[in-house]
C-alpha cells in the first residue's frame, strides 16, 4: 500500500499517523483494561483471601499467664504463694549511650559480669525495641536505688513479675514440692497452647499432682504490630482464668513442733487423722529450701544439695523404706488372735532366744535374760521378741503376708503426692522370684519382729497405724483437703479414698490390741512409758528398733561402739486419744537408737500441739 | 468532550497565549493533587515530605511552563546537539560514574547531582523524531535501521548502569516513534518473534545477577517471601485487602504499619489500592487516561511529522511509564524501579515527565497558519 506514495504528501502521511493514532489510543485503552481485570481479580475476586493475609500481618496473638493457685494450710496459713519479683531491663532504642548506661548502672546496683555477658548476647538477637533483662531478682533497696535515678537513665526499666515463693521455705519443701522451668520432656507431654506463657510447671509434691488445678487457664491478647513486630495497640483480651487454690490438711503448727522435736536428728514423721485420712503433718529431715529451684538452681547449689551426705533431697517420708521392727508386732498379735493361735491369755516362756528345731542359731530376745512367762499383753508392753518368734511360726508367712497386706504394706498407699515407694512385704510368691529360692523357716522369724526383708515408709506405717485406730476402716492419705475457686470462697472438698477395710470376726480382738498398745506408754513397764508423765489424754502405741547394721551370733550390740550411722533407727507409731483416735502417728529416727527413748518423746510433743489447747487440756473437738 | 478543542473559544482564552492547553494542565494539577493526598498517607503522615513533593512539583511544573513557550521549530533545531550531550554524558557516567544507590547513574557537577538518563528519556524520542522526519513516512529500511540504533546505543549503555527500568522507558520512547513513523506491521511481527531468542540472550549474558533474581521472583514469588519476593507479596496483599471500596485514607494496614515497602516511591500505586479500593483505582486510571487520550489527540492534531512523532513518541512513553509501574506494583510485570508519574515521591523523573508535556502543549499551541 506504501508503494507508489509521492516524494512528500501531507496528508498522506497525516492519514497515516492518524490511523497510527487511533491504533495508539486502543493499544492505551487495552493495557489499561488488562490491569483493570488484574485488580478486579485482586480486589473483588479474592479479596477475602488478601483481607485474611493482610490481618494475618498485622495481628499477633500473645498469650498471658494465668495466675498460679495459692496453697494454704490447714488453718489458713500461706504456704505457697506468688510474689513479685523485680528485674532491670533495657530498650536499646530508648538508650543514647549505652554504654554509659550500663556504667551508671553498676554504680547504683552490682551487676556481674556474667549478666552483662548474657546481656550483651540477648541484645544482638533481639530487637531494638524489646526490652532486654540486665538483673533478675532486685532487692527492695536497689529497686529503689534505681527509681531514684531514672531521669538520668531513660530506657531502664524496672519490671515487677510473679514468682512462686515458699514463705516458710524448708518447713513444707517435701509436701508441697517446688515449681521449675518447664523442660524439654514436659513440653512433650504438656498442652503446649495452655501454657504458652507459662515459664514454671510443679515438678514434686503438692504443685506436680494438683499442677492442673493450679495452674489455670492461659488468655490471649490481640495486638496489632508493625512489620518489625512492635506492639503498637491492644485489639481485644481475653483474660486468663486463675488457678485454683489449694487448702491442706497439713498443719504447720505440726510441721514446726515436730521439726524442733527432731533437732539436729535426721529422720520422719507422718501424722495423719484416723477418722478421715487427712496427713496432718510430713516431715522429712533435714530438708532443703524449695525457693532455690524456682529460678534455676546453679549447678554448685545443686550438687552440694544432691551430693550431701546427709540427702536434704530424699523424702524419707514417702521414700525412705526401713525395716518396721516391732512397731508391726501389735499387727501379727492381731492376727493371732484373730486366728485363734493365740488367746488373751496364752502364755509362753521366753528365756531370752528361740530355737528351731533341728538348727544351732538362736533367734536372740533384745533383752538377754529373756522376759519370764509372756503373754499378749506383756508381749506388746514389753515388745517381746521370742513371743513373736513363736506366733510367726505358728501363723506361717502366707498369712501373714495376706493379712499385712490388707494394712497396706508392700503397696502404695496411694497418697496424692507423686513418687512414693511402695516398701516390701515378703512372700514365698515374691522370694521366689526374686532370689529364686524357696522360703526359709527362719525367715518366717525375723519378719515376726519386723526385720529381714519386711521394708515400710513412714506413710504407710503412719496410714496402717490410723487403720489400726480406726478398727480397721482404711483410708488413703490426704494431703490436700479443699479447692478454692479463685475470687470466691467456693470450696470443693477433696475426700479420702476409702480402700477395702481390714476385717476381723471378733471386734473385740481391736480392744485388746488397743490395750495392749495403751500400756506401752501408761504402765510402768511399757517400753515408751517415758512419755506417759504429764499426759492429759490416752496415748497408745508402739516403739520399735530397726537394725542397721546385723550383729554376729555371739556378739552382742553396744550402741557406743557402733558408728553412727550404723546404729540402729528408732521408730515409734501411735495414735491418740487412744478412745477416739483423733492423730495417727509414725515417726522413724535415724540412727536414733531405741524408739521409746527417742522417737516416742517427739511423737508426744506433736500430739500436745495437736490435741492441746493453750490451757493445757485436751482441746473441744477431741473430746 | 473536553478532549477536543472548540478552535473559537480556545483561542481567546488565557491558557493559549501563555502557551498551555488548559484540559491537560487541568488533568496533569488534578492527578498531582491527588498524589499529594495519597503522600500524606504513604509517608507516615508526615507533612515535611508532602512539603518537600510541593517543591518539586513546583518545579516540574515550572520546566512545564518554560518548554512550553519554546516553539517547536527550536526544539528542532536543538535536538541533535541535546543528543549528543546526552550521549556524551552518559558515556561519562559510565567511565567516571560516581555510585549512588549501588549504582552508576549520578553525575556530580559542582554542587547538583544529575542524571543523564534522565536527559535521554527526552533525547531519544526527539532524536529518533528528527532523524526520522528528514524523509516522508513511512520510513525506509535504512532509516528504520538507523532509527534503531539512535534508541537502542543509549538503552543498553543506561541498561549497563544498571538502570532496567529507564533503560525500558528509553527504548520503548524510541521504538513507540517508530511506530507512529508507519513502519510495517510485518516488520513488527518479526520483531516480536526475534524478541524471544534475543530475551534468552539476554538471560544468559546481558543480565545481573540481581535482574534475573527479580524476573525468578516475578514468576513465583513465593520462592522468597521475605527476600526478593516480598516487595511482590505485601502489594498484592495491601491491594487485594483494599477491596472494592478500600480501607479509607490513613487506614491502611499495609503501609502504615510498614509492610509495604518503598511504599511512599515505587510502590505508592498499592497504598491507594488498599486505602481507595479498586473505585479510587479506576478514577486514578481514567484520570491517567484521560491524559493520555489528551496528548494523542494534540499529536493528532499536530502540524509536521517531527511535531507528531514527538508528541505521539512522548505520549506512549507516559503509557509505558503508567503500565509499567502498576503492572509492577499488581505483579504483571517483574519489579523494576519505574515510580508512578507524578504521584510517587521523588524529584529528576518528574521534572524530565513534565518538560515532556511541555513539550506536548508548545506543539499544540504554536501552530503555523495552514491554507487547506
Amino acid at each position: 500500500m506504501f508503494r507508489g506514495a509521492p516524494l512528500r504528501n501531507p496528508q498522506w502521511e497525516n492519514h497515516l499517523f492518524r490511523r497510527r493514532v487511533i491504533v495508539a489510543a486502543v493499544f492505551s485503552a487495552a493495557l489499561l483494561t488488562f490491569i483493570i481485570i488484574r485488580l478486579f481479580f485482586l480486589q473483588v475476586v479474592n479479596h477475602e483471601h488478601y483481607t485474611t493475609l493482610s490481618r494475618n500481618n498485622r495481628v499477633d496473638i500473645l498469650p498471658i499467664a494465668p495466675t498460679r493457685g495459692l496453697i494454704y494450710d490447714r488453718n489458713g496459713v500461706i504456704v505457697a504463694e506468688n510474689q513479685p519479683t523485680f528485674s532491670l531491663e533495657i530498650v536499646p532504642e530508648r538508650v543514647d549511650d549505652m554504654e554509659a548506661t550500663l556504667t551508671a548502672i553498676r554504680e547504683l546496683i552490682s551487676v556481674s559480669d556474667s549478666d552483662l555477658e548474657r546481656f550483651r548476647q540477648i541484645l544482638r538477637r533481639k530487637r531494638r525495641f524489646e526490652e532486654i533483662p540486665l538483673r533478675l531478682r532486685l532487692g527492695d533497696e536497689e529497686v529503689a536505688r534505681v527509681a531514684v535515678n531514672r531521669y538520668r537513665l531513660p530506657g531502664v526499666e524496672i519490671k515487677s513479675r510473679l514468682a512462686r515463693d515458699y514463705p516458710l521455705g524448708p518447713l513444707l519443701a517435701h509436701t508441697l514440692g517446688y515449681v521449675g522451668r518447664i523442660d524439654e520432656r514436659e513440653l512433650q507431654r504438656l498442652d503446649t497452647s495452655n501454657y504458652a506463657a507459662t515459664a514454671h510447671i510443679g515438678k514434686t509434691g503438692v504443685e506436680r499432682t494438683y499442677e492442673n488445678q493450679l495452674h489455670g487457664s492461659v488468655g490471649y491478647q490481640q495486638v496489632e504490630t508493625n512489620a518489625r513486630g512492635r506492639i503498637l495497640r491492644v485489639l481485644e483480651r481475653t483474660p486468663p482464668v486463675p488457678g485454683r487454690n489449694l487448702h491442706l490438711n497439713i498443719d504447720v503448727r505440726l510441721q514446726q513442733t515436730a521439726q524442733a522435736a527432731f533437732g539436729v536428728e535426721h529422720g520422719a514423721l507422718v501424722a495423719i487423722d484416723p477418722s478421715d485420712g487427712a496427713v496432718l503433718a510430713l516431715v522429712s529431715l533435714p530438708s532443703f529450701d524449695p525457693n532455690l529451684f524456682v529460678n534455676g538452681i546453679d549447678s554448685a547449689s545443686y550438687d552440694a544439695l544432691a551430693n550431701s551426705r546427709d540427702q536434704p533431697l530424699f523424702n524419707r517420708a514417702l521414700n525412705g523404706q526401713y525395716p518396721p521392727g516391732s512397731t508391726i508386732k501389735t499387727l501379727y498379735g492381731l492376727l493371732g488372735l484373730e486366728t485363734g493361735e493365740i488367746r488373751p491369755d496364752t502364755q509362753i516362756w521366753d528365756p531370752g532366744f528361740f530355737m528351731l528345731k533341728g538348727d544351732e542359731r538362736r533367734y536372740r530376745d533384745w533383752r538377754k535374760e529373756g522376759h519370764g512367762w509372756v503373754d499378749f499383753n506383756k508381749s506388746i508392753v514389753e515388745s517381746c521378741d521370742t513371743f513373736y518368734y513363736d506366733l510367726a511360726l505358728t501363723l506361717g508367712i502366707d498369712r501373714m503376708s495376706e493379712f499385712m497386706r490388707a494394712f497396706g504394706f508392700g503397696k502404695p498407699t496411694g497418697i496424692d503426692l507423686t513418687g512414693e515407694s511402695s516398701g516390701l512385704m515378703p512372700s514365698r510368691e515374691w522370694k521366689r522370684q526374686a532370689y529364686r529360692q524357696p522360703w526359709f523357716p527362719g525367715e518366717t522369724l525375723i519378719t515376726g519382729i519386723g526385720q529381714g526383708f519386711t521394708l515400710a515408709t513412714p506413710l504407710q506405717l503412719a496410714s496402717s497405724t490410723a487403720t489400726l485406730a480406726s478398727f480397721g476402716r482404711h483410708l488413703t492419705p490426704t494431703v490436700v483437703a479443699a479447692l478454692e475457686e479463685p475470687d470466691s470462697d467456693v470450696r470443693t472438698p477433696l475426700t479420702a479414698r476409702e480402700v477395702a477395710p481390714v476385717r476381723v470376726l471378733d471386734q473385740a480382738n481391736w480392744q485388746r490390741v488397743h490395750r495392749a498398745m495403751i500400756n506401752v506408754v501408761h504402765s510402768p513397764v511399757g517400753t515408751a512409758r517415758g512419755i506417759s508423765r504429764n499426759l492429759p489424754y490416752t496415748i497408745a502405741g508402739k516403739t520399735g528398733t530397726a537394725q542397721v547394721f546385723g550383729i554376729k551370733q555371739d556378739e552382742e550390740y553396744v550402741a557406743e561402739d557402733v558408728a553412727k550411722h550404723l546404729r540402729d533407727h528408732a521408730l515409734f507409731v501411735a495414735f491418740a486419744p487412744a478412745e477416739k483416735p483423733r492423730i495417727a502417728i509414725a515417726v522413724i529416727v535415724q540412727n536414733g537408737g531405741g524408739g521409746g527413748a527417742v522417737a516416742a518423746p517427739i511423737a508426744r510433743t506433736v500430739m500436745d500441739t495437736y490435741l492441746l489447747g493453750a490451757d493445757g487440756k485436751l482441746r473441744e473437738e477431741f473430746r | 468532550m473536553i478532549l477536543l478543542d472548540e478552535p473559537q473559544h480556545s483561542r481567546r482564552t488565557l491558557l493559549p497565549r501563555l502557551h498551555l492547553d488548559w484540559p491537560l494542565l487541568t488533568g496533569l494539577l488534578l492527578l498531582a493533587g491527588c498524589g499529594l493526598v495519597v503522600l500524606y498517607s504513604a509517608s507516615g503522615e508526615d507533612f515535611d515530605m508532602v512539603l518537600k513533593q510541593v517543591t518539586r512539583l513546583s518545579l516540574a511544573f515550572a520546566t512545564l511552563f518554560f518548554l512550553a513557550q519554546v516553539p517547536p521549530e527550536a526544539l528542532r533545531r536543538w535536538t541533535p546537539l541535546f543528543f549528543v550531550l546526552g550521549l556524551t554524558l552518559l558515556l561519562a557516567v559510565l567511565v567516571m560514574g560516581e555510585v549512588g544507590k549501588g549504582a552508576q547513574r549520578w553525575l556530580d557537577i559542582g554542587l547538583v547531582r544529575f542524571q543523564p538518563s534522565e536527559m535521554m528519556k527526552l533525547a531519544v524520542p526527539l532524536m529518533v523524531a528528527w532523524y526520522l522526519a528528514e524523509t516522508p513516512l513511512p520510513p525506509p529500511l535504512r532509516r528504520i535501521l538507523v532509527g534503531l540504533f539512535i534508541f537502542l546505543v543509549p538503552a543498553v549503555l543506561i541498561a549497563k548502569q544498571p538502570d532496567l527500568g529507564t533503560a525500558l522507558l528509553i527504548a520503548s520512547a524510541g521504538a513507540f516513534v517508530l511506530l507512529f513513523a508507519g513502519l510495517p506491521w510485518r516488520l513488527v511481527s518479526f520483531t516480536a518473534l526475534l524478541a524471544i531468542p534475543v530475551a534468552l540472550l539476554l538471560w544468559h549474558f546481558g543480565m545481573h545477577d540481581y535482574q534475573r533474581q527479580r524476573v525468578l521472583t516475578f514468576i513465583n514469588p513465593e520462592s522468597d517471601p521475605l527476600g526478593a519476593g516480598y516487595h511482590i507479596i505485601q502489594s498484592t496483599i495491601a491491594i487485594g485487602s483494599g477491596g472494592l471500596y478500600g480501607k479509607g485514607w490513613l487506614n491502611g494496614t499495609q503501609s502504615h504499619l510498614e509492610f509495604l515497602p518503598e511504599r511512599h516511591t515505587d510502590f505508592i500505586f498499592a497504598v491507594i489500592g488498599e486505602e481507595f479500593g479498586l473505585l479510587g483505582i479506576l478514577l486514578l486510571l481514567a484520570l491517567y487516561l484521560f491524559i493520555i487520550l489528551r496528548c494523542l489527540y494534540i499529536a493528532s492534531r499536530a502540524q509536521d511529522t517531527f511535531t507528531r512523532l514527538l508528541a505521539g513518541g512522548l505520549t506512549m512513553t507516559f503509557l509505558v511509564y503508567v503500565f509499567v509501574n502498576v503492572g509492577m506494583v499488581t505483579g504483571l510485570l517483574p519489579v523494576v524501579g519505574v515510580p508512578l508519574p507524578l504521584v510517587s515521591y521523588g524529584g529528576s523523573s518528574m521534572v524530565t515527565l513534565m518538560a515532556s508535556f511541555g513539550m506536548l502543549m508548545s506543539i499544540h499551541t504554536h501552530r503555523k497558519l495552514l491554507r487547506t
